[in-house]
């Protein structure tokens, strides 16, 4: 698992990879959260083109980064997911929160 | 095959990537190994982060295949049990805080054909799953 970032204006890009479980999501949620502390993008964009696994904690973990966005007034889209991932973020009624993307 | 794997965090990719292992003799398509992996990570997650939460324990897997290619997984802990089975398994429902979306018991339902949970307090919890797997070349039911 790795987690990627990329800055431009008031965007920022997270490129997550690999598997994302309990074990993992830990670790991503606090580079994640530090990242969103120090750059206060008004747009966040979680790109899951990478990940090969996802359970049911990578729905806890987009809902709480929503949930912190949102204290900084910062839009979320999640984008590129596989189709395994998105049956599971289907599921979760997120997508009225949280735009989705294909491409 | 049988598994006990301490209640750690580690060995939640080992769990599910060993059953998935386990039926791949079914000849699976992708999406069914995805799904496979999915509820066994679910329920094996359930373990840790529920059951032994604060004491950790071992958690008990079992798979095995039926003649009518069906796969059936049991994942068992001697945790802290749940106290009313029927309103953990409704959707959203969890005690977790906010890290935990309450989706858990959904997906392994609607990942899987059947899902049996037998629970008692300060006993454990038996997690059962059905899955029957058509494979690649459409295996008989
Ligand atoms: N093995 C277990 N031992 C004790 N309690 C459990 C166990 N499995 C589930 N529970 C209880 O059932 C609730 C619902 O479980 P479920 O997996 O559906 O959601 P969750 O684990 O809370 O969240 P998520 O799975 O989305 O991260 C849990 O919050 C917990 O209270
Ligand atoms: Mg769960």
């Amino acid at each position: 698992m790795q987690v990627l970032f990329k800055a431009e204006k008031d965007m920022l890009t997270v490129f997550l990879s690999g598997d994302i479980d309990h074990h993992t999501s830990k670790n991503i949620r606090e580079a994640i959260d530090s990242e969103l502390q120090r750059i206060m993008p008004s747009v966040l964009k979680l790109d899951f083109r990478d990940v090969h696994f996802m359970d049911s904690s990578g729905v806890g973990l987009v809902m709480g980064r929503y949930k912190t966005a949102l204290v900084y007034g910062c839009e979320v889209y999640v984008v590129h997911m596989p189709d395994t991932v998105e049956k599971i973020m289907r599921m979760s009624g997120l997508g009225s929160l949280i735009t989705f993307e294909r491409d | 095959m049988r598994l006990t794997v301490d209640s750690r965090s580690v060995n939640e990719s080992y769990c599910r990537v060993a059953v998935a292992a386990f039926a791949a003799q079914l000849d699976p398509t992708v999406e069914e190994i995805s799904d496979i992996k999915t509820f066994v990570s679910e329920a094996v997650t359930n373990c840790i982060v529920h059951a032994y939460l604060s004491i950790p324990g071992k958690i008990y897997i079992t798979a095995s295949l039926t003649e009518d290619n069906t796969l059936i997984v049991r994942i068992r802990d001697k945790g802290i049990g749940i106290a009313d089975v029927s309103k953990a398994r409704e959707p959203l429902f969890t005690t977790g805080g906010d890290d935990r979306s309450g989706l858990g018991f959904s997906v392994m339902e609607c990942f899987s054909d059947k899902l049996k949970v037998v629970s008692k307090e300060g006993v454990g919890t038996t997690v059962t799953i059905y899955k029957h797997i058509r494979g690649k070349n459409g295996n008989e039911a």
